[in-house]
């Protein structure tokens, strides 16, 4: 495997749609690079370019400006049917006048594989698939799931360089989606072709992939793997996308070292790590799981709000608090239930929040 | 009883079924079972030989109605299957103006329409007359009470009837599957010649039928715009009915013809196979 030529490379790409004689932006400049089997995914909000973006990869779509490599080959004028790229719909879009069997071998036909090796190798598909003995099956005599196994199947027949997919658990229920998240990571791994996976679903992006482009209005705000996302986000969007995050704003204190203490209210102390100048505003953000519930006050070098516990709201696992603060910003605190199920405080309740300078970021 | 309520509504569909359709079709067949003449009346005898007879001094016409209705068909075809596609998937938000514009010649009669051509291509009418005036055509130039002339009249008369089922048909085509066609490595023409072309074959079997049936049983086209060699079988029966009345060969004649074609169409549909036609049209 050549290590160094990454398998999709996006350098300054724009798509302008021209819509009503106004030209709208889809895409607003993206540039990233996705390695040899990596699990890729675009993660952001509807209409953020998502679908535009993968749309330029797979050829369906010719970007404004810049341009789409593949395997270090500029590709930017190659259509789709000559692209090494296969794309999943979330329609699945299967041929409906066509069995498993013909649905799958469609792409080898076309590129006119000899007949024994497409036997085999959707033979090969289908098992990976666990479709096997389905083969006659048409698409609408199939449930949503299996379809969906066949739109995988036919795409990975192919080998393709890369495997594009548009939200393709979206029309699943919960159930299911949960399941086939697993199978797609194991065929992923099995095959070991590129994934591109494009998802408004912050969980599935996070469970499944390598590393995840999040996108906001046409542009990537931060790509990373999972882990720094959710532990480190780079932005207010960013940390308000992914997962529950508090957001709080205050006022520099002083700098101690590399910490910066802000403060918010009276008696309130945030220590976060950061540079900026004593008086300037900072944003700020801590998840909720990493905040500890208490009414006496906290250890001195931990960051520190007094509160009033508003909703308290019992969620099987854990305990879910709304914590109001003098200024009335609503701080969201997550607390396991371990041992015993007992809350540490009730409803009007005056609390102490504290956290670890290190579980929160100042944002962008 | 709850369940029977669908019935019952259906219950004036299937009288007008009955009156307009079922009965005349029986008195017909009973007629065309018949001997005799409008003076000495008619006698339910029975008698098959209106049939053979019928076949026997008719069979030019009627193969020649059977192949002026194949090759206008086939014009049709190669003709409105373009127009439909186009319309479907290339005109965009105009879509309903062209389908209106399909339909505005319906809105003057059959007749009349077919009778303006008759003016148009009349030898020495607005366009040859005008040609010839020019010398761009020679004197004696004709279209008119020609083959071509009938098979244009019903060409011209029919075509809409074949462009929009097929426009229908490749209206339902789900344009991602197109694109995954294309996604899957297939050319331009492949992704039509394997998926929109099948997808779209239970509209044209449609439009065959609603085009091949009427052009082949049409008699004004050739009454209007043929001459004496391009009668069809359509103006036998009219004038065995209308002006001979002999309405035991009329009907024997008619009754042939829908055995035809009703022969042909279950050949037709076989050929084509049925299943799959009926099955992708159910979807
Ligand atoms: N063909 C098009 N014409 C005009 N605008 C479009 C077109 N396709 C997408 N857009 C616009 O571009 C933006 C991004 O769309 P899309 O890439 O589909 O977003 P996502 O997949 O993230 O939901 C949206 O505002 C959408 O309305
Ligand atoms: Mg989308």
């Amino acid at each position: 495997m050549p290590e160094d030529v990454p398998a999709i490379e996006l350098d300054g790409v724009v798509k302008e749609y021209l819509s009503h004689g106004e030209t709208v932006q889809a895409v607003k400049g993206v540039s990233l690079t996705i390695g040899e089997g990596e699990f890729f995914s675009l993660l952001g909000p509807s209409g953020c370019g998502k679908t535009t973006t993968m749309r330029m990869i797979a050829g369906f779509e010719e970007p404004t400006k810049g341009l789409v490599k593949l395997l270090g080959q500029d590709v930017t004028d190659v259509p789709p049917n000559k692209r090494d790229i296969n794309m999943v719909f979330q329609s699945y879009a299967l041929f409906p006048h066509m069995n498993v069997w013909e649905n799958v071998a469609f792409g080898l036909r076309r590129k006119k594989v000899a007949e024994a090796e497409i036997k085999q190798r959707v033979g090969d598909i289908l098992e990976i698939v666990d479709l096997t003995g389905r083969e006659k099956r048409r698409p609408r005599e199939m449930s949503g799931g299996q379809q969906q196994r066949v739109a995988l199947a036919r795409a990975l027949v192919n080998r393709p360089r890369a495997l594009l997919l548009d939200e393709p658990l979206g029309a699943l229920d919960l159930k299911l989606r949960q399941q086939m998240q697993t199978e797609l990571k194991r065929i992923q791994r099995e095959v070991g072709i590129t994934f591109v996976y494009v998802t408004h679903d912050q969980s599935e992006a996070l469970t499944m992939s390598d590393r995840i482009a999040v996108m906001n209005d046409g542009l990537v705000e931060q790509l990373a793997a999972p882990r720094e996302i959710y532990e480190r986000p780079a932005s207010k969007f960013v940390a308000g996308f992914i997962g529950t995050s508090n957001l709080l704003s205050g006022t520099v204190d002083a700098a101690d070292g590399d910490l910066l203490v802000v403060r918010l209210g009276e008696q309130d102390r945030i220590l976060v790590p950061g540079t900026a100048a004593v008086g300037d505003t900072v944003d700020l953000t801590v998840r909720p799981e990493k905040i500890t519930i208490s009414t006496e006050q906290p250890e001195a070098g931990l960051s520190m709000v007094k509160g009033t516990v508003g909703e308290l709201t019992y969620l099987g696992t854990y305990n879910s608090y709304a914590v109001a603060l003098a200024d009335g910003t609503e701080i969201t605190v997550f607390q396991q239930n371990a041992i015993d199920s007992s809350t540490t405080a009730e409803r009007g309740d005056a609390v102490w929040l504290s956290w670890r300078p290190q579980h929160s970021y100042t944002l962008s | 009883m709850r369940r029977w309520t669908p019935y019952w509504l259906a219950l004036p569909a299937w009288l007008w079924l009955a009156i307009f359709l079922v009965v005349p079709i029986a008195a017909m067949a009973s007629v065309s079972l018949t001997t005799g003449n409008l003076i000495d009346g008619f006698a339910q005898t029975f008698s098959v030989s209106n049939y053979s007879d019928a076949i026997a001094k008719y069979s030019t016409q009627f193969l020649r109605s059977l192949l002026y209705g194949g090759i206008a068909t086939v014009i049709m075809l190669v003709l409105g299957y373009p127009v439909a596609y186009w319309i479907a998937f290339k005109a965009g938000h105009r879509k309903s103006m062209f389908l209106f514009l399909l339909l505005l010649p319906f809105f003057v009669s059959f007749v009349l329409r077919t009778i303006s051509w008759g003016f148009l291509l009349a030898d020495d009418g607005i366009l040859f007359g005008t040609l010839k005036g020019w010398g761009l055509l020679p004197e004696g130039f004709h279209v008119l009470a020609t083959t071509v002339a009938v098979i244009g009249g019903l060409v011209y008369n029919f075509l809409p009837f074949m462009i929009l089922p097929i426009y229908v048909a490749l209206e339902r085509v789900n344009p991602t599957v197109i694109e995954a066609a294309y996604d899957l490595y297939a050319s331009r023409f492949a992704t039509f010649r394997r998926v929109v072309l099948p997808l779209s074959l239970p509209g044209v079997f449609a439009g065959v039928l609603m085009t091949f049936v009427p052009a082949t049983a049409d008699p004004i086209n050739a009454q209007v715009l043929g001459g004496t060699g391009n009668t069809m079988i359509g103006n036998i029966v009219q004038t065995e009915y209308l002006v001979n009345s002999n309405y035991p060969t009329a009907s024997a004649i008619s009754f042939t013809l829908m055995a035809v074609l009703l022969i042909g169409i279950f050949i037709y549909a076989r050929a084509l196979g049925t299943e799959n036609v009926l099955e992708a049209a159910a979807r």
